[in-house]
């Protein structure tokens, strides 16, 4: 397991690598810069603030000063929020946006499999059609219809909890961030489920178990969840893709100060170190959530060898 | 015994003269799929949407990109002034501007889905083909990039290279071809260890003609049932560009910067946003149906 | 079996609503906060660095000047306890008063010196410093021909202040209230550079002082006890919330999260005249919506195109219709009832009824080279924003009418900005807010001299040289007909297209006192009670 972890680990640096180095050169090539404003500044001036930026050195010269840098935790200077560097805003941001994310995973797994689970056991009936109809509701309607919504459902008519804002994390601030970015997911969540836990169901070891006289809880819940719950598990990496995604919007709409907007907000005002700092700090992220998904998988099904 | 005359009578009422039609796999599929009946009320749904699409202009008196300036800027629903649906921000009749979305919103799901198409039918074939460590290592980049947010980049080519409504088909396309690559790998992978595929290597056939020939036929079925999973995702993930202001530009519209800019007005003109929201959710359903009902046609034991 | 399974299910899902339920408390507002939506996050937090509305709301309550504004934003003393202009009208001498920054450190006329050198310095990089050039050196030193000792402005001594202009400027009083004329705690910045700013490091000298900055969330400021007038001041604390959606801060105010919205989507204006009428608050303004043409690129050098595209826009139906908030249709481009200019000079052309004006438009096209198979094809820019789009839009429909193919692009506002400044761009959109109520605010935007601010890149001599007669010319009344004669050529030209003049749209809620519609749309928190 562990020479597993390393080997995963040791393959992750050169994607790291060729992430950072793509997400450069798109910047360094694209239109405009810090200092679009300054034409009318004189040549020396000019010179001035593009080495203060270090702009004025070859190209590759500037690559490499920045992935010495970044090894520091330095990303540079917002172009911007003229007061704050990216890793002020990478660290400010980050938290929310990881309890935003990991709180909306949470609940679209445990929603989401409890509500296919219990579809799948009553196969056919209302119950399964209504979880399933409201599963296709949860994907068909888009999460900036559905913020705003919500926001005036909950927040305005029946001011039950706050419209905007993140009040330094306190739950009613948290609920419907969370509810919304959770929603497609949940769907996708409890979709997969009934279909594999329908599967699971009718194989054989799950009727040898009910031959042997299990309760059906416990068929159930320790034997079959445990093989139905591999496609969640694969899916979780993607999940977890989706959600950051759809944070930028959520982010944006109760305003909660995490970093999935200051990647759209960058990427508009050409902010790029923002940019830069974001996506790194998301790969590094997406890169131990997949390992983390590698070794849970292989905890659940004991016929993949982790070799 | 009575059941040996009741075959023999059976025999004799055989009419062996004709041909015995046989029933291919895909005629089965086929029954199997318009037995379905949401799939077969989908069908007739998107059907029908798509008329209405290729037919917008012809169904309204309004273009879809004037201002109707003696109403309301936005106006709701009106049957006298034929503005079926209502009038947007801009005073354009809403009906002619949904349908118009309509032809964009498909045509972008249905050509984005065709590059991922493409892209994931070349490279899964090729993997699965080869195999070993070449599959390993294609693969292996696929993981990678399966769990990396595409949307980032895509936003960032659009704020880039300008929004060339072509820009968005590749760029959501190259979104998408992942799960499709892997599909074509696993069962290129099957379909390689069965017996024809050695028999045609023995006979001398080229790789090439092998992959085209034998493989990609017998992988249609997923691939086919994928594709039309995969457009609904396309035009959700196109409605999401549109509100974050990179979607298609003015006057063009689809349904994602409709709904986009209904929902800014849920309360005052909640026209804005029903109208495309109900097509969009529809349209959605309706290939989500058919997917599923492709997929339990095609493999009947994944009931 | 299948029973207790359902009911475990059921009594988890019972636990998880009551768990819930037990933490939605309602809100509770603190006495003596101000809660304001500014609609966008400041660049910045250093008065040198700035350039927009939202941020004179953030940093206006912070630093006061030599003058400042009072309730109706007339100039009364700030910093200055009163001040002498000379016969000439170019050397003011300001006697200052006995105060002190947030530290106890105390306010000088030095630190005056030090500021409006700072800002002036070319290395600063400050892109609202030809606000300042009425000061004589002041074009010099920010263009590098000059060191920042040629700035006239000299401490006589620690709290006697000389400034000389270049020539009478009757609106300098004025002037000085606006944040490039702010003092700066040159101890801070000299000791902790760019840093300065930061809540630990900040010194301020005005009504509130900094706390907390937490970007893309909120700033927090709390009273200045050593704010000179610190006795009047009736709130504790602000906070300030930087959301941009309107919609999404419509909604935090009608949940009374937020005191003061300071701008709110015009399409809104009939649900909030139904059902907020009290908290709506519009006023006239003084600022221009307009569209710069750029002039130095073909066809747009042809002033028959300009022209053109200037009469065929019916902007009676765009506020009407598009805007609905009381917006003024513009024919000029300076605003009525600036000071000594009641009466812009507007286009010869405004009281032609539109289809003939059509008619003319389509004849001046023709004319300029452009057919139906040769169309006039242009990109008309714009900051993304709905208002901005929809205006577009219409104004596109209507350019459609002479046969003008017009493509729409929208970028982010200090990327469009940058276009227009670089002059990068055919027709695009763009917005002028007084900073003092005089003329010569709008007008220098096209003299040839100020530079990137003149987006049109528009130059007439006969304009530049009424403009220069101007700015030496005592006789208030002298000196707005001249500035209305430039105004005219101006007009006739059509370097721009005025579309509409503003009006201010802000939400109130009725228990905040103190808030006073004013033309300038400037609203100091100092003077604001909570009931």
């Amino acid at each position: 397991m562990l020479i597993y972890a390393v080997r995963r680990l040791g393959s992750a640096i050169p994607t790291l690598l060729i992430i950072v180095t793509i997400a450069f050169f798109m910047m360094r090539l694209a239109p405009g810069g810090p200092f679009d404003r300054e034409k009318q500044l004189s040549p020396e001036i000019e010179a001035n603030i593009l080495k203060a930026y270090n702009l004025d050195k070859p190209l590759y010269r500037q690559y490499l000063d920045y992935l010495g840098n970044i090894v520091h935790g330095d990303f540079g200077p917002s172009y911007k929020y003229l007061d704050f560097t990216v890793t002020d805003l990478i660290v400010a941001g980050f938290p929310v946006s990881l309890r935003l994310g990991l709180s909306a995973i949470l609940l679209a797994v445990i929603l989401g499999v409890t509500a296919g689970t219990i579809a799948a056991l009553k196969q056919n009936t209302t119950f399964d059609y209504l979880i399933m109809g409201l599963a296709m509701t949860g994907i068909a309607i888009p999460n900036f219809v559905m913020a705003p919504m919500l926001a005036l459902i909950f927040g305005v008519y029946l001011s039950l909890l706050p419209v905007a804002g993140w009040g330094g994390g306190a739950l009613r601030y948290q609920i419907l961030p969370v509810v919304t970015l959770a929603l497609p997911q949940i769907a996708y969540i409890a979709r997969m489920t009934r279909g594999s836990m329908v599967e699971t169901m009718h194989s054989n070891f799950i009727r040898t178990a009910r031959a042997k006289g299990l309760a059906e809880h416990v068929v159930v819940l320790r034997h079959a969840l445990k093989g139905g719950l591999l496609p969640v598990v694969s899916y979780l990496g993607p999940a977890t893709a989706a959600v950051i995604t759809g944070s930028v919007v959520i982010e944006s709409i109760f305003d909660v100060p995490g970093i999935g907007r200051y990647f759209v907000t960058g990427a508009l005002n050409r902010d790029y170190p923002v940019v830069m700092g974001v996506v790194i700090f998301y790969a590094v992220l997406i890169i131990a959530l997949n390992l983390m998904v590698d070794l849970v998988y292989g905890f659940l099904d004991p016929r993949v060898k982790v070799e | 015994m009575a059941t040996s005359s009741y075959l023999k009578d059976r025999l004799n009422g055989l009419d062996t003269t004709g041909t015995i039609k046989g029933r291919s796999l895909w005629q089965d599929a086929l029954r199997r799929l318009l037995h379905n009946k949401a799939a077969v009320v989908s069908m007739v749904v998107l059907g029908i949407i798509i008329m209405l699409a290729i037919l917008a202009p012809y169904l309204s008196p309004w273009a879809y990109d004037s201002p109707d300036w003696g109403y309301d800027f936005p106006g709701p629903p009106d049957a006298a002034l034929k503005h079926w649906f209502g009038t947007d921000g801009n005073g354009r009749d809403l009906f002619v501007r949904t349908l118009y979305g309509a032809r964009i919103s498909l045509m972008v799901g249905i050509l984005a889905t065709t590059v991922s198409l493409v892209i994931g039918v070349s490279y899964g074939a090729t993997a699965g083909f080869l195999g070993g460590r070449v599959d390993n290592v294609m693969m292996r980049i696929v993981d990678i990039l399966y769990s990396l947010p595409f949307m980032f980049f895509v936003i960032l080519l659009m704020v880039f290279f300008g929004r060339n409504i072509f820009l968005i088909f590749i760029a959501l396309g190259a979104v998408e071809w992942l799960t499709m690559a892997r599909i074509v790998r696993g069962q290129t992978l099957s379909v390689k260890k069965m017996e024809f595929i050695e028999a045609a290597h023995a006979i001398g056939v080229s790789n090439r003609k092998i992959i085209t020939r034998h493989i990609i036929p017998n992988v249609l079925g997923p691939v086919i049932v994928y594709m039309t999973l995969t457009i609904p995702q396309v035009i959700l993930t196109e409605s999401f560009l549109s509100f974050l202001g990179l979607g298609v530009q003015e006057p063009l519209t689809s349904w994602g910067v409709l709904i986009s800019e209904g929902a800014k007005q849920m309360e005052s003109a909640p026209w804005m946003l029903v109208f495309p929201a109900v097509f969009l959710a529809l349209t959605l359903f309706c290939f989500n149906f058919i997917g599923d009902g492709l997929r339990d046609a095609l493999d009947p034991k994944d009931r | 079996m299948k029973g207790k399974l359902w009911r475990s299910g059921w009594r988890t899902i019972i636990f998880i609503a009551c768990v819930l339920a037990l933490f939605i408390v309602g809100t509770a507002v603190a006495g003596g906060t101000l809660r304001i939506a500014c609609m966008g996050e400041p660049a910045s937090l250093d008065p040198h660095k700035v350039t927009s509305q939202w941020e004179n709301d953030v940093i206006g309550d912070m630093f006061v000047g030599l003058t400042t504004e009072d309730p109706k934003t007339n100039a009364v003393p700030g910093v200055a306890e009163s001040w002498t202009v000379s016969q000439d009208g170019k050397t003011y001498t300001f006697k200052l008063r006995k105060s002190t920054w947030s530290d106890g450190t105390p306010l000088t006329a030095h630190d005056f010196v030090y500021s409006l050198q700072r800002i002036l310095k070319p290395e600063t990089a400050a892109e609202y410093a030809s606000l300042l050039y009425a000061i004589e050196g002041a074009e010099a030193v920010n263009t590098g021909k000059a060191a920042e000792d040629a700035l006239a402005v000299k401490a006589i001594d620690n709290y006697t202040l000389e400034i000389k202009l270049t020539g009478p400027a009757p609106y300098f009083i004025q002037l000085l209230t606006h944040y490039t004329a702010y003092p700066v705690p040159r101890h801070i910045i000299e000791k902790f550079g760019k840093d300065w700013t930061k809540p630990e490091h900040i010194a301020v000298n005005g009504p509130f002082k900094l706390v907390v900055w937490l970007p893309n969330t909120h700033i927090k400021m709390t009273r200045n006890d050593k704010y000179y007038d610190a006795a009047s001041v009736n709130l504790d604390n602000l906070v300030f919330y930087t959301q941009e959606d309107r919609a999404a801060v419509q909604k935090r105010f009608r949940a009374g999260e937020i005191d003061v919205a300071r701008d709110f989507s015009s399409d809104q204006i009939d649900w909030l005249r139904t059902n907020l009428p009290k908290e709506t608050h519009i006023a006239p303004f003084v600022g221009a919506y307009y569209y710069p043409i750029n002039c130095s690129i073909t066809p747009f050098s042809d002033v028959r195109v300009r022209k053109a595209l200037s009469m065929s826009i019916n902007r009676e139906a765009i506020v009407d219709k598009v805007l609905k908030t009381g917006e003024l249709a513009a024919y000029s481009l300076v605003p009525p009832g600036v000071s000594h200019y009641e009466h812009p000079a507007e286009v010869t052309w405004k009281d032609v009824p539109y289809a003939a004006r059509i008619k003319q438009a389509r004849a001046l096209l023709a004319e300029a080279g452009f057919t139906a198979d040769k169309p006039l094809l242009l990109t008309l820019k714009y900051n993304t924003s709905e208002n901005h789009k929809r205006i577009a839009v219409a104004v596109a429909s209507m350019w459609k009418q002479i046969g003008v193919k017009t493509e729409l692009y929208n970028a982010e506002a200090k990327v469009h900005y940058a276009d227009l400044k670089q002059a990068d761009f055919q027709v695009a959109r763009a917005g002028w807010v007084a900073d003092y109520n005089d003329a010569q605010n709008f007008l220098y935007l096209l003299e040839t001299r100020t530079g990137p601010l003149n987006y049109s890149r528009y130059s007439n001599p006969a304009y530049d040289e009424l403009m220069l007669k101007a700015e030496v010319t005592f006789d208030l009344d002298r000196r707005g007909e001249l500035m209305h004669q430039a105004e005219a050529l101006a007009m006739v030209d059509q370097p721009l297209i005025p579309i509409y003049h503003y009006v201010s749209k802000n939400l109130v809620a009725q228990n905040v006192v103190g808030f006073a519609d004013n033309s300038k749309d400037i609203h100091r928190w100092r003077y604001v009670t909570l009931k």
